[in-house]
């Protein structure tokens, strides 16, 4: 209980932390945010729910190390990383997804639970389970008398993420696939009556979360470390982010997981670091709390 | 179809994991040894080092006229079986080694978890246990009477570390009651125990530990500690969190250009800081369990040094890296059973047993004396510095090569 008042005591005493835990957080945030509307586009278009979302982040940040081991420069690694992971997203959607998007929710659970597993160990069995990192060698901005620290691979890798959402966004809106993914997320039936081939909508809505994803993994290998078996902690903050913001609400999820990644540094540094996973937990609880409460508002109205 | 096929690759791949394990010597007889080690999940990296180890020592000993029982020749063959990382899985396999491949000698798994759920399944079936990899001092004081360890134990990882600051504050003019610690280890048996001998000796010198922090066990952002460290100024870092502990701290530590005049951490080699993020890894402190630059000697092995040469020969992966202590202590730990077998002149497990609790030899990875509860107390723990990329010792001063650079730029 000290601890954390002294901690809390810190932030006041020092106000200059609290901008440097808020940009800290905003740059992981932008990461966790890619992956979450990879997973928002999956749930709304095939309603099925990837528990593999966090493995695919992870393989891709493996490509990108993979091609940094064998010389190749590391900004590639995140187009890399893009492509290869759309081709593993398909294999996957072909072997295993197509066969489950009709079933009940248990069974696409249990699949891509399955998938998760896989993955994993598959990785560990590939590269072994060392914890691994690209160091792009760049310096680190400091501001603030050296608190506030900036790297520029972090910078790089946020703004390649921002590239990379905005690309998407655009994407969505103005090609003839994307209309094709909104068409299909709004009524598959509808969809399919109209012409369209929605089982190729799938199979490019699954390969693009993974593409997506992919990407992400190349970036967070460049400003944190990854690990076979961190897959997990990826998609719970995925799950968090997208059950946080609702489905289709694409501000909501980058809001999301932008605060998330501000919310967790916060409670990092108020109840120490075995708690930043909790916190991300707890605001799912506190989330899920509120829409209950809302709607049993919008029930009282009706009667 | 499609998925099956899938699942057979990985099985024959696992199993093609276990197939590598023996090198049979010619015409001696062999002995059965058992080990649940963890080639898959989360210690995977250091439960290969340590099979490795063992390997190596089993083959060294085959090159040396094997194992000599009454005048014949034997010679080890050790089952496998892996626990992936898991101790509910461990204890399973033991019973299964015990059990059903009839195994009466047991090398140990790696880390301390994974001993804790082993050693009583062997303490039941009386199986003596030589294990290299679990260094948590509790399970040196449950009264077991048939594990041994090689290794020091684990509250003596980073406790020189303090006296090594108490003793450059002194140098400067200062009381060692000055020194701030901060703690940063992660939730488990072994950083526990290393939290617990570094608190103990603050406490005897007096010093304050402004930071006491528990690090989750898949870490890869440990940002808010270090800017807590920046606020508070310690003057001793104390990390451990096995290889990922490691790689994360050096590399924001790096990042955050973080000033402490004095870092000591666990687990530097297997995470390969030097040759991941360079510069950055430079004057941090290592504690080792060994290094090939002391001065021990054995017959099978030869110098320490001697062992660093033959073991990167024979397992060529290794030659850009250190050989890890991981390593070095399982190939240990097979050694003194050789010893014990030898000395026992039989292949009875309790005359067996009664041998390895007389054991009093000195090895190329240090001496090796066990305590009644069966913990080794004849080896100290070594705290190496990384200078300019190369790890030097520089603690306890009587082994030291090197001057220790503090404080550390």
């Amino acid at each position: 209980m000290d601890q954390i008042l002294g901690n809390i005591g810190l932030l006041f005493e020092f106000p200059i932390v609290n901008l440097k835990i808020v940009i800290d957080g905003i740059m992981i945030g932008a990461l966790f945010a890619l992956a979450a509307y990879g997973l928002a586009l999956v749930w709304g278009v095939m309603n099925v729910k990837n528990l593999a979302q966090g493995d695919f982040v992870i393989a891709g940040g493996y490509v990108s190390w993979w091609l940094v081991q064998h010389g190749f420069p590391a900004l590639l690694g995140v187009p890399a990383a893009f492509v290869v992971m759309w081709c593993i997203g398909w294999i996957a959607y072909k072997l295993v997804i197509t066969r489950v998007i009709e079933r009940d929710l248990f069974t696409s659970l249990l699949a891509t639970f399955g998938m998760a597993i896989m993955m994993a160990q598959i990785l560990n069995l590939m590269f072994g389970s060392d914890t691994q990192s690209v160091d792009l060698g760049y310096q680190t901005l400091y501001f603030a008398d050296g608190l506030i620290d900036v790297p520029i691979a972090k910078l790089i890798g946020v703004c390649m993420a921002a590239a990379l959402a905005a690309g998407v966004i655009l994407f969505m809106k103005n090609s003839r696939m994307g209309q094709a993914i909104r068409a299909t997320a709004q009524d598959a039936r509808a969809a399919r009556v109209l012409g369209i081939d929605t089982e190729k909508v799938y199979a490019f809505t699954f390969s693009l979360n993974a593409a997506i994803c992919g990407a992400a993994g190349a970036i967070i290998v460049m400003v944190w470390v990854i690990q076979p078996f961190y897959g997990i902690t990826h998609s719970i903050r995925a799950f968090v982010i997208v059950t946080a913001a609702g489905l289709g609400n694409l501000p909501g999820v980058i809001a999301a997981g932008l605060g998330i990644g501000a919310l967790e540094q916060y409670g990092a540094h108020i109840f120490g670091i075995g708690y930043q996973q909790a916190i991300a937990v707890m605001l799912l609880l506190l989330v899920l709390l509120i829409r209950l409460i809302q709607q049993l508002r919008v029930r009282q109205v009706l009667k | 179809m499609k998925k099956i096929s899938l699942l057979s690759i990985l099985t024959a791949s696992v199993s093609l994991l276990f197939s590598q394990a023996s090198f049979a010597a010619g015409d001696c007889d062999e002995i059965h040894l058992g080990s649940a080690i963890s080639l898959t999940g989360k210690y995977a990296t250091n439960g290969i080092h340590a099979k490795n180890g063992y390997e190596f020592a089993i083959k060294k000993i085959d090159e040396n006229g094997g194992v000599k029982i009454g005048g014949k020749c034997y010679s080890f063959k050790v089952t496998y079986y892996d626990d992936e990382s898991k101790g509910d899985r461990g204890a399973t396999l033991a019973e299964r080694l015990i059990n059903q491949d009839k195994v009466q000698y047991m090398l140990g798994p790696y880390s301390s978890g994974l001993t804790k759920a082993i050693a009583p399944v062997t303490e039941k079936y009386k199986i003596p246990m030589i294990e290299a990899e679990g260094a948590s001092r509790s399970l040196f004081n449950k009264g077991y009477k048939y594990l041994f360890a090689v290794l020091s134990t684990s509250e003596q990882y980073l406790a020189s570390a303090v006296t090594l600051a108490a003793e450059m504050a002194e140098k400067s003019g200062k009381s060692p009651s000055s020194v701030k610690v901060a703690v940063a280890v992660e939730n488990d048996p072994f950083s526990l125990d290393i939290r617990a001998g570094v608190l103990d000796d603050a406490k005897k010198y007096d010093m304050k530990i402004v930071i006491d922090e528990q690090l989750p066990r898949d870490l890869s952002d440990m940002s808010a500690i270090l800017t807590k460290a920046k606020l508070l100024k310690p003057d001793l870092l104390i990390v451990s969190g096995h290889s990922k502990g490691a790689a994360t701290a050096v590399r924001q530590i790096g990042e955050q250009n973080i000033k402490v005049p004095m870092i000591a951490m666990t687990h530097c080699e297997a995470a390969d800081v030097t040759g991941k993020f360079g510069a950055a890894a430079n004057d941090i402190l290592c504690s080792t369990q060994w290094a090939e630059t002391l001065s021990y000697e054995d017959p099978i092995f030869g110098s320490a040094a001697n062992y660093e040469k033959e073991f990167k020969a024979a397992f060529p992966e290794y030659k850009d890296k250190k050989v890890p202590y991981q390593t070095a202590q399982a190939s240990a730990a097979v050694y003194v059973f050789k010893d014990a077998f030898e000395r026992a002149g039989s292949l009875d497990k309790d005359k067996l047993r009664d041998a390895i609790a007389a054991t009093d030899l000195k090895t190329f990875y240090g001496d090796i004396r066990f305590a009644p509860e069966g913990n080794n107390i004849a080896k100290p723990m070594v705290l190496r510095q990384i200078q300019n990329g190369a790890y030097n010792v520089v603690a306890p001063s009587a082994f030291a090569s090197h001057k220790l650079n503090w404080p550390r730029k």
